[in-house]
């Protein structure tokens, strides 16, 4: 009886839910369409849009920053899709050997570019038109990417500079200039600032996914050795490693803890770090005024510092390649580079002054990256140019004698010698030639 | 009355022809195919891959992970945590089990909640440990309260109370996986050999060595293999936790393959991993086997 009472009313419901689900569906179609420009595969929205495949900015907040920076300045439809640098490599190599290209427009790190240069179209000719925008020589040179043509154009760069917490100030030894800074005088605050704070207040992104060895390979190295690779194990890089031993002593051990310094640096945790600029920009984020950035110190062979640079480059075969090369040759534009800059921290590789008016922590990191580069004795050093799939291991071998120097007190001499026979090995089978602050023209491998 | 084995189909719609394969081969053949393609294949390719490279046979795959500095490091940590982990995972999930067999007051509750990890990633749970033992988590938080100086728990020169820290997210994660073997095989026990136990006045611990624990050995034997197996393969939880400070033969494999992008040299780890799962199966195949049913375990 019961049941029978209820039923109508039961039907009622359904014929309600019913309408209330052709309405959801009906409301929910403009969503759903405008899903359509986003898809895993980096295709475009449609016909007359750039597809834009990136690894940069793939956190929301800068993903939204850079869509927005392409919406005003790329003078073309851009469907930015940023993805991991794994995700970035297998689609790029995967759509090339299945002849069936998505993609317009490819951005990645040189370092991510470099190993698919097979599936990238010559830019030669667009950077003969944008030859007047000032892209360096050195940087012109990396876009071969070992060979003879242009795969990429430069689209922005980045470096490491190190940031300091003006607290750690009231410890820097007398006749250390902050602005200047040595490896005696780094070591020397770092000592001193141990001693005053009662703990080591100095660290480093040692963590697994912290860019340490890119201190070694490009700061440390070529300042005490002028080299990377030439000079893994000579005499001088001994001198280099026993420092670092020394310097380790001095810093935080929960540094192989930390993949970026911003966030120790943040919470107070450490007061002075070396890191990425992308990786620092958020420590002095709310009081801009209690910090500075400074240039990297300077060794016996100069102050060796690393340039990061991105590219955007053109998949042979892609699709729309008119509107891809037009955005381009507007994302290479002095406006969008400052823009860039300004939204997400990366700086322009084109010739430009940069303006006044920047953010607190930007213009810290402005300052110190400009700083860096025009200082004297500054010594240009890459991240590994040309080993493609091979870069990780290649660092892998700095982290691993960092590991064995300064985490298990092995003897300098016998962990460099090993490294080295392992070094080569790599090497040999690569076959490239060396990359700056080594001699380019010889072929790489450990003297 | 003897029951005569039903006609198949194909007797009677054609009796005349004798079938070709027989029945038995055609109900194993689908787990054979699946077996080969979805297990055999890939060993196949990862032998293949460890041990050749585009010249042919190569050993330097090998000699690259022996000679990484990390290797020994990983199969000593690997090795420590079984060793220290099983023995103690057991004694848990029998006690457990044993609570729960003496039915006490909402003992479906406990059993729900002692199930939890089960449900979770283990990612997951390294990651809710790491904000527990971190130098500004939940730990360390509690100590200063009550005034005591918290340590650095998974600082790198402390491999101690890494260790430490890993074996006791290991232990809440894993556990409950053993429990619920354990509670499954002990409810195949028929109350009736304890009980009579009883009569004849076994303590509590006579009764658990003679009667409970010989009845719970095909239990115990599966639960020692899946969790010796799945302790090789601890990984997310000591990545979680330590990153590379502790390293462990899978976080290994993981790191070769997709930080060093070198497949050749992961395969090769993994085959270690492969080869020590297999040797431990045997053993304790063999070490638990059943005399009175002869090779039928």
């Amino acid at each position: 009886m019961k049941d029978m009472y209820f039923q109508p009313k039961h039907t009622s419901m359904s014929r309600r839910s019913l309408l209330l689900a052709g309405l959801g569906t009906a409301m929910s179609v403009p969503f759903l369409a405008s899903c359509a420009g986003f898809d895993t595969s980096g295709a475009a929205a449609g016909e007359g849009t750039v597809g834009f495949l990136s690894t940069q900015f793939t956190p929301v907040e800068e993903k939204q920053r850079y869509e927005a920076v392409l919406k005003k300045f790329a003078k073309a439809p851009v469907a930015y899709n940023s993805v991991d640098p794994g995700v970035f490599s297998s689609t790029v190599s995967t759509q090339a050997s299945a002849g069936n290209i998505k993609t317009s427009l490819l951005g990645g790190l040189h370092g991510e570019l470099a190993p698919l240069a097979e599936s990238l179209e010559d830019v030669d000719n667009l950077l003969r038109d944008l030859s007047g925008r000032g892209f360096t020589k050195e940087m012109l040179e990396l876009t071969k990417v070992g060979g003879s043509t242009s795969r990429y154009v430069p689209w922005m760069q980045a470096t490491y500079v190190v940031a300091v917490n003006k607290k750690a100030l009231e410890w820097l030894p007398p006749g250390v200039d902050v602005n200047d800074l040595t490896y005696e005088g780094y070591l020397a605050w770092a000592k001193a600032a141990q001693q005053g704070a009662g703990r080591p207040v100095f660290g480093m992104p040692a963590g697994p996914k912290g860019l340490h060895h890119r201190f070694y390979q490009g700061f440390l190295l070529p300042s005490f050795t002028g080299g990377q690779i030439t000079t893994f194990r000579n005499e001088d890089a001994v001198t280099a490693w026993t420092y670092m031993q020394e310097l380790w002593s001095a810093l935080t051990p929960a540094s192989t803890n930390y993949d970026n310094m911003q966030e120790p640096l943040a919470r107070g945790e450490v007061l002075v770090g070396w890191d990425h600029v992308a990786r620092l920009v958020n420590a002095p984020a709310n009081n801009p005024e209690e910090w500075l950035m400074v240039p990297a110190p300077r060794g016996p062979k100069g102050r060796g510092y690393m340039l990061i640079i991105a590219g955007l480059a053109l998949p042979r075969n892609g699709k729309d390649r008119d509107l891809a090369e037009k955005a381009i040759r507007a994302l290479s534009e002095p406006l969008s580079q400052i823009e860039t800059l300004r939204s997400n921290a990366f700086f322009p590789v084109v010739q430009t002054e940069l303006p006044s008016d920047l953010t607190g922590a930007i213009a810290l990191e402005a300052a110190a990256v400009r700083r860096q580069q025009r200082s004297e004795g500054a010594l240009l050093a890459l991240p590994p140019v040309g080993l493609g799939a091979k870069e990780g291991e290649v660092s892998q071998i700095f982290k691993n004698c960092f590991q064995q120097i300064c985490l298990e007190n092995r003897p300098i001499r016998q962990v460099l010698d090993a490294q080295a026979t392992q070094l080569n090995t790599i090497l040999q089978g690569l076959n490239v030639p060396c990359w700056a602050p080594d001699p380019i023209s010889t072929k790489c491998e450990v003297a | 009355m003897a029951v005569e084995a039903p006609p198949t189909h194909a007797e009677t719609l054609a009796p005349p022809r004798r079938r070709k394969i027989p029945p038995a081969i055609l109900l194993i053949a689908p787990s054979v195919v699946f077996m080969a393609l979805l297990l055999g294949w890939p060993v196949i390719q990862g032998i293949l891959q460890a041990f050749r490279d585009e010249n042919g046979f190569t050993l330097d795959f090998v000699a690259r992970m022996v000679q990484d500095p990390y290797f020994w490091p990983a199969v000593r940590n690997t090795l420590l945590l079984i060793v220290v982990m099983i023995p103690l995972q057991f004694a848990l999930a029998i006690g457990m089990a044993l609570m729960l067999r003496t039915n006490p007051r909402l003992h479906k509750v406990h059993f729900f909640v002692w199930a939890i990890p089960l449900a979770l990633s283990d990612l997951a749970a390294g990651l809710v440990w790491l904000a527990i033992f971190n130098d500004r988590g939940y730990l360390n938080s509690i100590l200063s309260w009550f005034g005591i100086e918290g340590g650095s728990w998974l600082a790198y020169d402390n491999q101690a109370s890494m260790f430490m820290c890993v074996l006791i997210a290991e232990l809440w994660r894993a556990t409950s996986l053993v429990l619920i073997i354990v509670v499954a095989g002990l409810q195949g026990i028929p109350k009736d050999y304890d009980e009579a136990a009883q009569v004849f006045g076994a303590t509590f611990w006579q009764r658990l060595r003679h009667v409970t624990l010989p009845l719970l050995k095909p239990s115990l034997q599966v639960a020692l293999i899946l969790r010796t197996i799945l302790a090789f393969q601890t990984f997310a939880v000591a990545q979680a936790l330590t990153g590379q400070n502790f390293p462990l033969v899978v976080g290994e494999t993981y790191r070769w393959y997709t930080g060093l992008q070198n497949p050749n040299v992961a395969a090769a780890l993994a085959l270690v991993i492969l080869v020590v799962s297999m040797l431990t199966s045997i053993f304790y195949l063999r070490a638990l086997r059943d005399k009175n049913q002869g090779g039928l375990r």
